[in-house]
């Protein structure tokens, strides 16, 4: 079977986004959504900036027994998969429940009820071995969180296929790759399939100050996330979710869904160098990056527009730029490329979903988000970052990619269905 | 199609597949008194441990940045690779995947950096901790070893997330990636780790190491957690065969489902997830041998499994056996380490038997190989696994003619 795969619904949570539309006035407006963190002290530690959501789970429809038992990450995805499936239109009844199902990213789960946990087991860190007289229920699930996708299914009545994907930073690309591997080989017809990650918590914070992978332009939180621009230090932690609904093309066709385009290519390569290191050629990324084209049937020169990993951090934005130059040759100067992480930061596992929204509103709008903070050169960054400022521009095909510790390296091609010969 | 050229077992009961395989059948445990801290406060403190010197078996570079189930899986991979007698050289670097499940992460290390940051203060977190901590970091880190750079994943889904990632590899392979280093390894026997076990609910409190996990018993009272798993080496056949590969068995069906809603009054997945896993491969009820069950240990979940197995069966229609009795579950390891213990069914058509379980209910309609080892005539074997909150996946391997 090969069938092709079409994304129809979306649902996101962003910093400064509650719900599609005000994501898109954020990223058109050029409007960033980085601020110094509130739900902590953050005094004591290198990088106290983040993205941060204002999320109130009462309002967003979640029930108090939903809000205890699931950590705040679940909770973003829940919310989304349910926007999703109403932006979507789809009526989920019609299908048979198993041929319905779940892919959730997500890089580090229940980070914040871990940590919350730890610190009433172990009374703020100053016992060893926990006592088991008081133990929380969800504990188990906080430790072994596959309980986030199973969530997610509960909510949209999914039987079939349900999978939570953990590749790092790259989860939130990679989720949405794997639902659509199993739309393709017929294992399911529709997949509700996204990622989120909310790591806005004391240890992960701590543990990106210990390489100092985070920013330090702790004095101008707004202006904090610079990717691709010469005075850049790090990336900004943030949090989010972003769910879709995928369909095969011909049933979304046949029920005259809107679709927002068709899933032509995903690759994913590891760059078996370093955990956390990348080399400079960016070989491993164009590698994937001339997959996914490959599979989507599209030339280098009829990609619109790049929406790249840009973390902001030294190596990252330079690895990239030599990725896309490797992959897309000349086209790599002349195609606008931008990274949406300059406004609502880097969501580690969720952000490759959130940049898939940010990729999908680009084409629904033809205007592509700028990279905020842009203003200083750096020689290594020379192409087409559409600083600043929203661009208006054709955007029929998007490339957008992701690269994250671990190696991992992604890439998505997105295109609109009737313009791809098939 | 693709078929398994290379099994590398960390199992509480045994190093490599042989010392695992000569336990599986003699019925030597690895269930021991958990005494890493003092656990002596605790209800329960029986679990399944691998006592692998691992500071002998990894150099020191990785040993100070991974958690002891990154190291086990390391192990794993190593073991797997040398089992499948493959030298990588012979391949490019992009044509070499790695597929694991992982179901806890660097659990022991992280709650060291997290003691750290709160007794001490964050600028005494390791370094190390944003990347030994993540699900991600068993296919990193064999990735980066091995110079694997084809495509990767890693899966999270309790218990069944293991037998996610053989079906995972399969279609990695499909694709046309020709070598997949596949399976999953655990473990979390730290304090916190072994707290949050507990608090799941389920760990059996039986004293007894002989019979603290039963299942299917009658006096089933809950299941033992254990460390390890398994890694094995998937290969397009095609590519086997040209480097005359010896060949355990093919990967030739695999199948996932999710349970309804807890409330929705709906069946349960795991019968439909057996046909479907059945259908996949070509096979009929009829050809399945034996089949390797998920054996929760709980009455309702052995229950249940009984039933379905008895609907796609018929009731005593195929030998059933859980030899993970003598390891515990190991959560992404279960489903890979079951795969092996019938993948050598088939190389030695007997069937290890479930130690620890006496007396099955009669009701629950099984043919479950108890006491001693059975010989049959294995061709085709059926794994089950599935995970808390309603994940079920089931794999098929089936013998391949060598040379054929």
């Amino acid at each position: 079977m090969n069938r092709r795969v079409v994304i129809t619904g979306m649902g996101v949570r962003a910093p400064g986004s509650p719900g599609k539309e005000a994501f898109w006035e954020l990223l058109s407006a050029g409007r960033t959504a980085t601020r110094r963190i509130t739900f902590f002290d953050p005094s004591p530690y290198r990088s106290q900036v983040a993205g941060e959501v204002d999320f109130d789970p009462a309002a967003e429809g979640l029930t108090p027994r939903q809000v205890r038992r699931m950590d705040r990450a679940t909770q973003f995805a829940v919310v989304a998969a349910r926007e999703a499936v109403a932006d979507s239109g789809i009526d989920l009844s019609a299908h048979a429940p198993h041929r319905i199902g779940v892919s959730l990213g997500s890089a580090v789960a229940a980070a914040t009820s871990l940590e919350q946990e730890y610190l009433v087991l172990s009374d703020s860190g100053r016992d060893w071995v926990m006592g088991t007289d008081h133990l929380s229920p969800h504990m188990y699930d906080h430790m072994v969180p596959s309980i986030m996708p199973a969530e997610v299914a509960w909510t949209v009545g999914a039987e079939g296929p349900v999978a939570m994907v953990s590749d790092g930073c790259t989860s939130g690309l990679d989720s949405v790759g794997h639902a659509v591997a199993l739309i393709r080989e017929g294992s399911a017809d529709v997949m509700v399939a996204g990622a989120t990650d909310t790591p806005i918590t004391p240890i992960v914070v701590a543990c990106f100050d210990a390489i100092k992978a985070t920013t330090t332009y702790n004095d101008d939180p707004e202006h904090a996330s610079r990717p691709f621009d010469g005075t850049r230090n790090g990336f900004v932690l943030a949090e989010g979710a972003a769910v879709f609904v995928l369909e095969e093309l011909e049933a979304a066709r046949r029920r005259g869904a809107r679709i927002y385009a068709e899933v032509g290519g995903f690759a994913t390569r590891c760059n078996a160098y370093h955990m956390t290191g990348l080399k400079a050629d960016g070989r491993e990324m164009a590698e994937a990056i001339r997959s996914a084209l490959g599979q989507a049937r599209v030339d280098a020169s009829q990609v619109d527009y790049i929406n790249a990993h840009g973390s902001g951090t030294k190596q990252n934005d330079r690895h990239e730029t030599a990725a896309f130059k490797v992959s897309l040759g000349d086209w790599a100067y002349r195609t606008p490329v931008s990274s949406i992480k300059s406004m609502v930061g880097h969501s580690l596992g969720a952000v490759g979903s959130v940049e898939i929204a940010a990729s999908l509103l680009a084409m629904a709008h033809h205007v592509v988000p700028p990279t905020a903070n842009l203003r200083v050169e750096d020689p290594n960054c020379d192409l087409d970052y559409v600083p600043n400022t929203a661009r208006e521009h054709r955007t029929d095909t998007v490339l957008t990619v992701g690269s994250g510790f671990g190696g991992f390296q992604s890439a998505m091609v997105l295109v609109r269905p009737d313009r791809r010969t098939a | 199609m693709s078929v398994i050229t290379g099994l590398g077992v960390v199992a509480p009961n045994g190093f490599g597949v042989k010392e695992f395989w000569a336990a599986a059948l003699a019925g030597r445990s690895g269930i021991g008194v958990l005494d890493r801290f003092d656990a002596s406060a605790s209800p329960a403190r029986l679990a399944g441990l691998v006592r692998l010197e691992t500071e002998r078996l990894l150099p020191s570079r990785l040993l100070t940045q991974t958690d002891l189930s990154t190291r086990l899986a390391l192990i794993a991979g190593e073991c797997a690779l040398e089992d499948a007698e493959v030298d990588l050289a012979d391949f490019t670097d992009y044509d070499l995947g790695v597929v694991t499940a992982n179901a806890s992460g660097g659990f022991d290390f992280t709650h060291r950096e997290f003691k750290k940051l709160w007794s001490r203060g964050p600028e005494h977190v390791s370094v190390y901790e944003s990347f030994a901590w993540f699900y991600a970091v068993n296919t990193g880190q064999l990735s980066i070893r091995h110079g694997m750079r084809g495509p990767s994943l890693a899966l999270v889904a309790e218990q069944a997330g293991g037998l996610d990632a053989l079906g995972q590899a399969r279609r990695t392979v499909r694709d046309g990636v020709p070598l997949v280093v596949c399976g999953g390894v655990d473990s979390a026997f730290d304090p916190w780790g072994w707290a949050s076990h507990l608090a799941g609910g389920r760990v059996s409190l039986d004293p007894d190491p002989a019979t603290a996990y039963r299942p299917f018993d009658v006096r089933a009272c809950g299941y033992l957690p254990g460390e390890g798993g398994a890694l094995m080496i998937l290969e397009d056949p095609a590519a086997a065969a040209a480097r005359g590969a010896r060949v355990y068995g093919e990967v030739a069906g695999y199948a996932c489902g999710f349970d309804p809603a807890p409330d929705s009054g709906r069946p349960p997945a795991l019968r439909r997830t057996i046909e479907l896993a059945l259908a996949d491969a070509g096979v009929e009820p009829g050809q399945v041998d034996v089949v390797f069950a998920d054996a929760l240990g709980l009455p309702d979940a052995d229950l249940a499994e009984a039933q379905a197995l008895c609907a796609v069966f018929g009731e005593r229609g195929v030998p059933v056996t859980a030899p993970k009795t003598l390891t515990g579950r190991l959560l992404s390891g279960g489903g890979p380490l079951d795969t092996v213990a019938a993948l050598m069914s088939i190389q030695e058509d007997v069937v290890p038997p479930t130690f620890g379980t006496a007396v099955v209910p009669g009701e629950y309609g099984l043919d479950l190989v108890l006491g001693e080892p059975r010989r049959a005539r294995v061709d085709t074997a059926l794994v089950l696994a599935r995970g808390r909150w309603g994940f079920n996946s089931a794999v098929v391997v089936r013998a391949v003619q060598n040379g054929s």
